[in-house]
């Protein structure tokens, strides 16, 4: 029963990663594709670890499963942040049917 | 068995992470897809761990997340065109 | 406060990496010792990085803030996956992106960063620079470029959380 529970959060994980990844091919520029990706990778990794953790109870596995899942959900985001200002200030332009941008007006 | 199919289905979102890699018109764009790779990664040791029972894969998942966010961090500056020490 | 918050933490971090299922006794007390000696030394040594005043944080207010802010951003985050799966499969691509400015009104900073990392993680949104108290934020579909508008909808559902456990 245990391992039924675990196996369906991790298949939602896994799921939520191949969406992350399809979206990083389909979508047209780089903020759309790190928007995308950056989401759906980051909660699919801690779905994951969340089923390694009810797989394999409290154990060893367990306790590293939960220090990586909290890392991964501090760090993940700020790497996104810094790689979209750093993208931003290397001079990529945003898709051409871009609505706004009132980021570049002012600097 | 089912552990089986969870990895193959993260291995096709290694490769389309790959493709990224390999087309991704800038550098910024290949960047992007370096850092994904490095959380998929992170997702193929924990499958690792639980098929084999053993916890040095944890490990190595938990370093390969610290130095992946310190790599990314590194790039990010790099495009940013400021040195490394701000 | 801040030398003595770095140790517990970095020791029980430590704990965590070191403990196995069935305990071998003698290698566990060896770990401890050497965990309890080196935490020590660099939570001495390193304590004053910390950025922020810690004691104010074991307020139970604030930390009741904190178990309340937590199904929150669970949930705006799985909406969030859910968001972006739509937006992916759908064979047209429904998206309308740009950058918008909002404002906040959280004074510390490092309230101002988990600002930032919420919105990057919840629908739509990804922010890119954070200025004094302004934020500029990648959004996938724009639905109004009115600052005042943009803030009541991007940054307001987790402001009044932040401002209680930052602030």
């Amino acid at each position: 029963m245990r391992e039924v529970i675990a196996f369906i959060i991790m298949g939602i994980g896994v799921t939520f990663d191949f969406l992350g990844c399809l979206g990083l091919v389909r979508l047209p520029d780089l903020y759309n594709r790190l928007q995308a990706s950056t989401k759906c990778v980051t909660l699919g990794t801690i779905l994951i670890m969340v089923g390694v953790i009810v797989f394999t109870g409290w154990n060893q596995i367990g306790f590293k499963a939960l220090l990586t899942l909290l890392f991964i959900l501090i760090t993940s985001p700020t790497a996104s942040h810094a790689l979209a200002r750093g993208a931003y200030k290397a001079g990529v332009k945003l898709w051409d049917k871009s609505v706004c941008d009132q980021y570049g007006g002012e600097k | 068995m089912v552990i089986l199919v969870f990895t193959i289905v993260l291995l096709i979102s290694t490769l389309l992470c790959l493709y990224r890699i390999g087309r991704g018109p800038t550098p910024p764009d290949r960047t992007v897809a370096i850092d994904i790779l490095g959380i998929l990664i992170v997702g193929f040791c924990a499958f690792l761990s639980i098929k084999s029972g053993r916890d040095f894969y944890m490990n190595i998942a938990l370093s390969w997340s610290l130095f992946n966010f310190l790599g990314t961090l590194t790039l990010a500056k790099f495009l940013e065109g400021k040195g490394f020490d701000e | 406060m801040k030398r003595f918050t770095l140790f517990i933490v970095l020791f029980f971090v430590w704990i965590l990496l070191v403990y196995s299922k069935p305990l071998d006794k003698v290698a566990f007390r060896q770990n401890l010792w050497i965990g309890l000696l080196v935490s020590l030394f660099v939570g001495v040594y390193l304590g004053d990085l910390l950025p922020e005043r810690v004691g104010k944080f074991y307020n139970p207010r604030r930390i009741l803030a904190f178990l309340g802010y937590l199904p929150v951003f669970f949930w705006y985050c799985l909406l969030a996956n859910l968001d972006v799966a739509y937006r992916v499969l759908h064979p047209r691509l429904p998206i309308r992106p740009g950058i918008v400015k909002v404002k906040t009104s959280i004074k510390s900073e490092s309230g101002r960063v988990a600002l930032a990392n919420s919105i990057t993680l919840t629908p739509g949104t990804l922010s890119v620079d954070l200025v004094g108290d302004t934020l500029y934020v990648h959004w996938i579909y724009v639905r109004s470029e009115n600052i005042e508008e943009a803030t009541e909808y991007i940054v307001k559902r987790f402001e009044k959380f932040l401002k209680i456990i930052f602030d």
